[in-house]
């Protein structure tokens, strides 16, 4: 199939297009807009809904109602719209209903700026909306990923009637790379058996988040607990680069990830021995991986556009016993592949230590740095 | 012994099949129940049961789909018509209709409320205005008049600090999407059948895709307003109906051809 | 083999155009590409650039801090980015608009009146055309003939009467030489 050269937010659009979605709601908010632009265009031309909200908090419960149905239906915003749809995400979880939603990440926190940054990892990745709940969470490194990852966000999310976010950030929502766009699914005919269709010639359905008794309120947390057993167990996904005889690990994320791919690049030209290990699945967060991998190694560097928010999950993947250290841009600075190679150069240097916390001597080279 | 002959008796008056066959929480004298049961008379009677999607909100009337027997979903506070512009724009064919009270809609919901209206959003909004939060135990609401005494409001309302109330029906006439906003009360005999009228055209002017539509019920909250049920709807025709007048604030000339 | 190429101007040079185009031509040719704007807050005016990374594998970053080629469209991007230009690196000035001259001697200076040949060939906006031209013939990384095709594929029908004109300005460009510093 020919390629077509798309900007990330419009291929991610046409890419939730071909997989089927009946219906978008959104909010316009930078670097995310193009998305919201391309739906307005592209969504009534099919003859499928789409709905400029009057606010985040609006859009989401928009999609809350059409999720209701049965519909593949997703929104998308960044970091700012993002938290104001928190409270739509969780009562989305709370009901056990499928929704897709795109996170653009922009510097924060507050309104912050339009740049590209990871702040919103704990948002996403750990909760955000208030209760007992997950999220499948995606991390696209290049906007072919984000085009696959559409479709795979939409079955991901009918499968374990869960919400599904695919993180991107604004250099990935801005820039623009060949991609191969799927074909056409057509749209879905059947519908799963609580969607709210209207009881013709069946039992009334009803959906809903609230469970005044506390103990039926745990059965269901229960019950989504073990689905989500199920999603560790079968939908842990991520990307090794030079791996096999690396005795250096560099572990990133999204457009961190590329970052550091070129890094890691040059680094092993220099002779160093060291892979990087870049995790698409932030939640499920590749745990296991993570220790295994780390079990043959002298050293790792985290690598992040926000202040170290996977750091403690991967400093918790490997129990704590591989000297880490921590380099990172944040509140929307991009850092260059040529910070993330001293960063590499001076893990291997040394001294290698498991003490103290990676984070604090990031913090002491940055101050020093200014 | 008399003989009753069984062929002269007549059913008069049963439970609508829109509705379920439990009993309801709310308080004795709550005008909730005449509520829900003139929408589903009016449901039953033009046999669109089947069709019906509700959207209960949050407050008092939060477990409507407990008694409502149709398909349903429940919003968060306020949301209702996001989440019913939602389910209408994926199933156009299907009557959607959300049931709140005036903390969720004049409130919290208010830009929900305001933008579903004005794009002119195909669905039906049933808005209980009973001038408190009943739910949370009677706080002052968006409705509570200007020095009605409620339990956040305990010398009475003072527009000076807490402001004035809103008539939702008078604002959402103003917007050029709404198509059928009118005011009616639950009080008397009479304004029962008026209201049972407005939520047959509501219903119709969705049926023929005429766009939003809004009944404001004048309701009682006995409990609240610490009073018998008699004496609030006394309260209700001296104070609420001289703010709140009775009436139709909006009919678009599509929907004044309606005949029913 | 890893090409990096910054454009650089005002907004309105057809900064952003000119690395699009560059990116389809890699494209076409098999190649990977990224192209990446800089974008702020401002709509019109103000300084544009964007970087194009053209590669044979996987693209890490898409920004770099020290590109291999840089087209310089005005004093503030010549200002900005000569000192990072890698050394044996390209760099293309718009001489048209631009009052000072380069001052590493350690890369290839190309020296372009572009906005002159751009209006001698009847329309100002085809400087951006004339300086890839330039760009193209010292980078060698791509035949002149992939970005006439990548014109002909990308740009709608409804300006292909145009496309005389803008083969020409590259042709014009690429017959501009390296400068002695």
């Amino acid at each position: 199939m020919a390629r077509e050269l798309m900007k990330g937010n419009e291929a991610v659009a046409e890419a939730a297009v071909r997989a089927g979605v009946a219906a978008y709601f959104g909010y316009p908010i930078t670097p995310q807009t193009e998305l919201l632009e391309y739906m307005s265009r592209r969504m009534p031309e099919l003859g499928r809904a789409f709905v400029q909200a009057e606010s985040e908090l609006a859009a989401v419960n928009m999609v809350y109602g059409a999720a209701c149905t049965g519909q593949r239906v997703m929104s998308s915003s960044s970091s700012p719209g993002v938290s104001l749809m928190m409270e739509g995400v969780s009562y989305i979880a709370g009901t056990e209903l499928p929704m897709v939603l795109v996170d653009v990440m922009r510097g924060g926190p507050g309104l912050g700026n339009i740049a590209p940054a990871q702040g919103d990892y704990n948002q996403i990745v750990h909760g955000g909306g208030h209760g007992d709940y997950h999220s499948i969470v995606l991390a696209p490194a290049n906007v072919q990923e984000a085009v696959d990852f559409m479709a795979l966000a939409f079955d991901l999310a009918e499968k374990y009637r869960s919400v599904t976010v695919v993180l991107m950030d604004g250099m990935l929502g801005q820039m623009m790379e060949p991609c191969e766009l799927p074909a056409m699914l057509p749209m879905k005919t059947e519908f799963p058996d609580w969607a709210v269709t209207g009881a013709k010639g069946r039992e009334r359905r009803f959906l809903t988040s609230i469970n005044l008794n506390p103990t039926q309120q745990e059965i269901t947390n229960l019950r989504m607990l073990n689905r989500w057993a199920q999603v560790e167990a079968n939908e842990i996904r991520y990307r090794e680069y030079f791996m096999e005889d690396a005795k250096y690990a560099v572990v990133a994320y999204g457009s961190a990830g590329r970052i550091s791919l070129s890094a890691v690049r040059t680094a092993r030209a220099e002779g160093i021995k060291v892979g990087l290990l870049r995790p698409i699945t932030l939640s499920p967060f590749p745990r296991e991986a993570i220790y295994q991998a780390s079990r043959k190694l002298d050293g790792m560097l985290v690598v992040e556009m926000s202040s170290g928010q996977m750091l403690d999950d991967v400093l918790a993947a490997t129990r704590f016993t591989v000297p880490t250290e921590f380099c990172a841009r944040i509140g929307g600075v991009v850092p260059y592949p040529d910070e993330v190679l001293d960063s590499i150069r001076n893990l291997v240097k040394g001294p290698l230590t498991t003490e103290g916390h990676p984070r604090d001597r990031w913090l002491k080279r940055m101050a020093e740095r200014n | 012994m008399d003989m009753i002959d069984n062929d002269t008796e007549t059913l008069v008056y049963s439970r609508p099949n829109s509705l379920t066959d439990v009993s309801t929480h709310y308080c004795p004298g709550c005008t909730h129940g005449i509520a829900h049961r003139l929408i589903a008379e009016v449901i039953d009677e033009m046999n669109i049961r089947e069709k019906m999607i509700g959207v209960a909100s949050v407050g008092c009337s939060v477990f409507a789909y407990n008694y409502f027997n149709f398909d349903f979903v429940q919003a968060p506070h306020g949301r209702a018509p996001a989440m019913a512009t939602g389910v209408k724009r994926v199933l156009p064919e299907k009557v959607v209709m959300t049931y709140q009270g005036d903390g969720d809609m004049a409130s919290i919901g208010m830009a929900e409320i305001v933008h579903a209206a004005t794009r002119g959003e195909n669905i039906t909004v049933f808005f209980i205005n009973n001038t408190n939060y009943g739910m949370t135990g009677g706080q002052m609401a968006p409705t509570t008049l200007p020095g009605q005494k409620t339990t956040s409001s305990q010398n009475g309302r003072d527009v000076e600090t807490q402001g004035y109330p809103i008539r939702a029906a008078e604002l959402l006439s103003q917007l050029d999407g709404s198509s059928y906003v009118v005011r009616r009360s639950l009080n008397d005999p009479k304004n029962i059948r008026l209201a049972k009228k407005a939520i047959r055209m509501a219903f119709e002017v969705q049926l023929r895709g005429l766009g939003f539509s809004m009944i404001e019920f004048l309701s009682i909250c006995p409990t609240n307003w610490g009073m018998s049920a008699s004496a609030s709807m006394t309260w209700l025709e001296n104070n609420m109906i001289p703010y709140y007048p009775l009436g139709d604030y909006k009919v678009h000339p599509a929907v004044a051809e309606i005949k029913i | 083999m890893q090409t990096e190429v910054i454009i650089a101007g005002f907004g309105g040079q057809g900064v952003l155009f000119a690395g699009q185009l560059l990116a389809y031509a890699a494209m076409d040719e098999g190649k990977q590409v990224t192209w990446i704007p800089s974008y702020g807050p401002e709509m019109r005016g103000g300084t544009a650039n964007c970087t194009v990374i053209i590669s044979d594998e996987e693209i890490g970053s898409p920004l770099v801090f020290h590109p291999k080629a840089v087209i310089a469209m005005n004093r503030p991007s010549l200002d900005k980015y000569e000192p990072m230009i890698k050394p044996g690196g390209v760099l293309i000035i718009n001489s048209s608009m631009v009052d000072r001259k380069a001052t590493r001697t350690d890369i290839k200076v190309v020296e372009v009146d572009a906005n002159v040949v751009a209006e001698k060939l009847g329309d100002k906006r085809l400087s951006n055309m004339v300086l890839l031209g330039a760009l193209l013939h010292q980078l060698g990384v791509m035949p002149a003939e992939a970005i006439e095709k990548a014109l002909r594929s990308h740009l709608p029908e409804r300006h292909h009467k145009l496309l005389p004109q803008n083969y020409e300005a590259l042709h014009e460009g690429a017959r501009f030489q390296v400068v002695e510093i």
